[in-house]
């Protein structure tokens, strides 16, 4: 059992667990953010961010979360590394075959999203976790982080958005291909769920990423 | 009809290659690609200069020797056949056809055009057979095999090895190679009794030749002469995690 990962096939099942995983996060994340755009007051996203950080199971999901996060990223980097080495003379002309376009840009797309979730995660995950640097704001009584507002100032500065929705429409292009590609790896291929499985990932991928890109301009535009 | 070919030459396995330009000219439609290198190479012999070393051996699509990479594609432009069944109607008169070897670590140029292909013997010789005392020729219904199954199995087994998947795949990974060979077994009950050893033993030798890793892009399955799917590969995924895992 322990020897699976030493293997190509189980290399790339970490690869697609991990993916997966992080598939089933982005959602979430989505939900909470459209709270700062669906309601009138910051209160329910500020609500819902101190409930993410300070409760305990969320906790310990973020600590998977993050684990899959490297672990994706480490056997993404791994892989691809042996995959150039596998053809160490190219040839003159390639690429001309028939295949899903998507999936030949992986490493790039993921390079991209990767210095994403560095600014990203400096801009608002640390700043709140490690920095301190939030303003506080009184529900109830009670103090908050005002995430929302970190948020708002940084979704007024024009090239922040762009930056914002570029990553993302680069993310919807890892989605495309990693989506179903994750249960072909888990070897879940069948005639007639496959074609379901490919159409979910479109439909993911396109709700996800709408989602995340309408934030940022409802913000610039009508905040 | 006239081409003009781009063709990789190099002297041995050690020497650094280059392409070299031929023009062939007289060339009937109906010529097939490999006919066409004759024609070139009795002109060559001709000239005194060295003919151009390619593979081949049955000419009719079912030995799997004659890997050609032709114009950016394995076998050609053309879908589902091999380099032998390419005829030279599929290109345009005055063409430049450019024709490379298979790239692959494990696939090492040994003289212009031909590899070494014996990396794909030794995944068989890991585990790609039967070792069970199968006895002379049984009745034929003793073991029962279901239509879906033998259909399964035949159609894994319709692979030539003739690499083309590898050339194709931007990772030259052997996964779908592999993975004929292992459905064409691990679905039939023969086979079913060693399945767990062999796909362990078959995947071992696979990483170890220094293939690349699937990424599902599918070049393979675009390519490959005998059209051979995805599904196997997804297969093997599955009969993988259950020998490891199980
Ligand atoms: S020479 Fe046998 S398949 Fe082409």
């Amino acid at each position: 059992m322990s020897i699976i990962f030493n293997s190509s096939i189980g290399k790339k099942l970490i690869m697609s667990l991990a993916g997966l995983f992080l598939i089933a996060f982005l959602p979430v994340h989505l939900g909470i953010n459209l709270c700062l755009i669906l309601y009138d007051t910051r209160e329910v996203f500020n609500k819902a961010a101190h409930f993410m950080s300070n409760n305990l199971i969320i906790k310990v999901i973020e600590i998977f979360l993050f684990a899959g996060l490297i672990l994706h990223i480490f056997y993404g980097i791994y892989l691809q590394i042996q995959n150039w080495m596998a053809r160490p003379v190219r040839y003159k002309i390639e690429n001309y075959s028939q295949t899903s376009f998507f999936s030949k840009f992986m490493i790039h797309t993921a390079a991209i999203i990767a210095v994403f979730l560095v600014i990203h995660l400096s801009n608002f995950y640390f700043k709140s976790k490690i920095f301190g640097e939030v303003p506080i704001v009184i529900y109830d009584g009670k103090a908050y982080h005002d995430l929302g507002i970190l948020v708002i100032e940084k979704f007024k500065i024009p090239g922040f958005v762009w930056f914002y929705i570029g990553c993302f429409l680069f993310l919807a292009f890892h989605l495309l291909h990693g989506f179903h590609s994750a249960f072909q790896t888990l070897g879940l291929d069948h005639k007639v769920y496959t074609p379901v499985i490919k159409s979910l990932g479109w439909l993911y991928t396109l709700l996800v990423s709408v989602g995340f890109i309408l934030i940022p301009i409802y913000i610039y535009f009508l905040v | 009809m006239d081409f003009i070919l781009k063709i990789w030459r190099q002297q041995d396995s050690q020497a650094k290659g280059k392409f070299e330009t031929y023009q062939v000219t007289g060339i009937s439609p109906d010529c097939s690609f490999l006919e066409m290198l004759d024609i070139l190479n009795n002109r060559l012999i001709d000239r005194f200069e060295k003919p151009i070393c390619y593979d081949h051996d049955c000419r009719e699509g079912i030995c799997g020797s004659c890997g050609l990479y032709i114009n950016g594609r394995p076998h050609g432009p053309d879908s589902a056949i091999t380099t032998c069944q390419l005829h030279m109607r599929r290109f345009r008169d005055g063409d430049t056809i450019i024709v490379e070897p298979w790239r692959a670590k494990p696939f090492p140029v040994i003289k212009d055009l031909v590899v070494d292909r014996s990396a794909f013997d030794e995944i068989i010789m890991a585990g790609g057979y039967i070792s069970v005392h199968t006895g002379s020729a049984p009745e034929a219904n003793t073991i029962a095999v279901p239509k879906v199954k033998a259909e399964i199995s035949m159609d894994a087994a319709a692979c030539i090895g003739c690499g083309a998947c590898v050339a194709a795949c931007k990772n030259a990974s052997a996964m779908l190679f592999v993975a004929s060979k292992i459905s064409q077994l691990a679905v039939l009950p023969q086979g079913i009794v060693e399945a767990k050893e062999r796909v362990r033993k078959m995947v071992a030798r696979m990483d170890e030749l220094g293939f690349g890793n699937c990424t599902n892009t599918g070049a393979c399955e675009a390519e490959c002469p005998k059209g051979i799917s995805l599904t196997h590969i997804a297969r093997l995924n599955r009969e993988y995690f259950a020998a490891k895992l199980l």
